[in-house]
């Protein structure tokens, strides 16, 4: 058989047939003026947290839609419809640790976001292969938790390099743990100069106003 | 198992390249993998053989991978270093202004088919 067999070049990204899914499905949002946000964290970090918060915030003056992605189990999507009333989608990666651009056109189909301003994506709780993957979303956010430490952005700089924001939830605990806001600002910046930093916490509501005015501008923007 | 989602993407892009080179067996598949993409090769050689019996294009394909040095570019002085030994700061002038040149690849080179 190898005696038929010819070389051919194919010099091409692993990536870049989800990048050119995902290129497609961001203009048909954007088309439909709907803005997805793609979500990511570590597990733990409060992601549903600060999506129930961010929700009870906007929900009156947006119309907002969730998608929440997980290997297994509906305990999110559950806790967000019930805590917010918005609709809310499970999608199932089937042991898959991210979610790419087309898994997260058919979660668009199943969420019927053409009515919606706001789609919000919850990723899978990982901070390294979300970050390779293109979801289509008009923007990235990763969620940093005091409790994980603030080197975070120097171990995992794919992520804070792909995100427009990063949150940092439960600052109502930074006195019991040595994390350096100062010091993980330094390191974002480092990687992404461009970054816009939200410290809030989800718990006491602190920071959550600033993070939510920024959300809805940015939504706003790209709906016009 | 981001080695599995990477493994998904080539079999489709294979896929594409099948059709349009009008093959219908792969011999081997040559992916050339950057030293600081974050992907590790055992657990891709791993999901490949996993993943290989379900599509009969790649079924009795092998998977080579090259692997390729991460050097860094400094901006400030236009020299180029190893990343892993020296990481973001560079040796010669001790600053920040860097950039990774090579080494973030995940590319289907070629493959061998018929």
């Amino acid at each position: 058989m190898t005696d038929k067999m010819k070389i051919i070049e194919v010099k091409q990204s692993v990536f870049a047939d989800n990048d050119a899914d995902a290129e497609k499905l961001r203009q048909q949002l954007k088309g439909e003026k709907t803005f997805l946000l793609n979500l990511m964290s570590a597990p733990g970090s409060g992601k549903t947290s600060v999506l129930v918060q961010t929700i009870d915030r906007l929900k009156d003056d947006i119309k907002i839609g969730v998608m929440e992605a997980d290997l297994d189990s509906d305990v999110d999507a559950r806790t967000i419809a019930e805590r917010t009333g918005v609709k809310t989608i499970q999608l199932h990666t089937g042991g898959m640790c991210h979610l790419d651009a087309d898994m997260t056109r058919q979660g668009v189909k199943e969420l019927e976001t053409g009515e919606l301003d706001l789609a919000v994506l919850e990723n899978v709780g990982n901070l390294v292969c979300p970050a390779e993957f293109d979801t289509g979303a008009s923007m990235n956010v990763c969620i940093l938790s005091v409790p994980e430490g603030h080197d975070k952005p120097l171990k995992y700089p794919l992520m804070f390099t792909v995100c427009d924001a990063m949150i940092i939830n439960k600052i109502d605990v930074l006195d019991y743990f040595d994390f350096d806001l100062d010091k993980v600002r330094e390191y974002a910046y480092k990687r992404n100069p461009d970054i816009k930093i939200f410290p809030v916490s989800a718990k006491n509501g602190e920071g959550m106003d600033e993070w939510c005015k920024w959300l809805k501008e940015q939504v706003c923007k790209w709906n016009s | 198992m981001h080695e599995l989602g990477i493994i998904v993407h080539v079999a489709k892009t294979l896929k594409n390249v099948a059709q349009q080179n009008n093959v219908s067996k792969i011999g081997s598949v040559t992916l050339e993998i950057g030293e600081v993409s974050g992907v590790v090769e055992s657990y891709l050689t791993d999901c490949w053989q996993y993943y290989r019996k379900k599509d009969s294009l790649i079924e009795n394909s092998e998977l080579k991978i090259e692997k390729l040095e991460a050097v860094t570019f400094c901006d400030d002085c236009e020299e180029l270093y190893p990343t892993v030994r020296y990481g973001r700061q560079c040796p010669y002038c001790g600053g920040y202004n860097t950039w990774l040149a090579v080494g973030s690849e995940c590319n289907i080179k070629e493959i061998e088919a018929c």
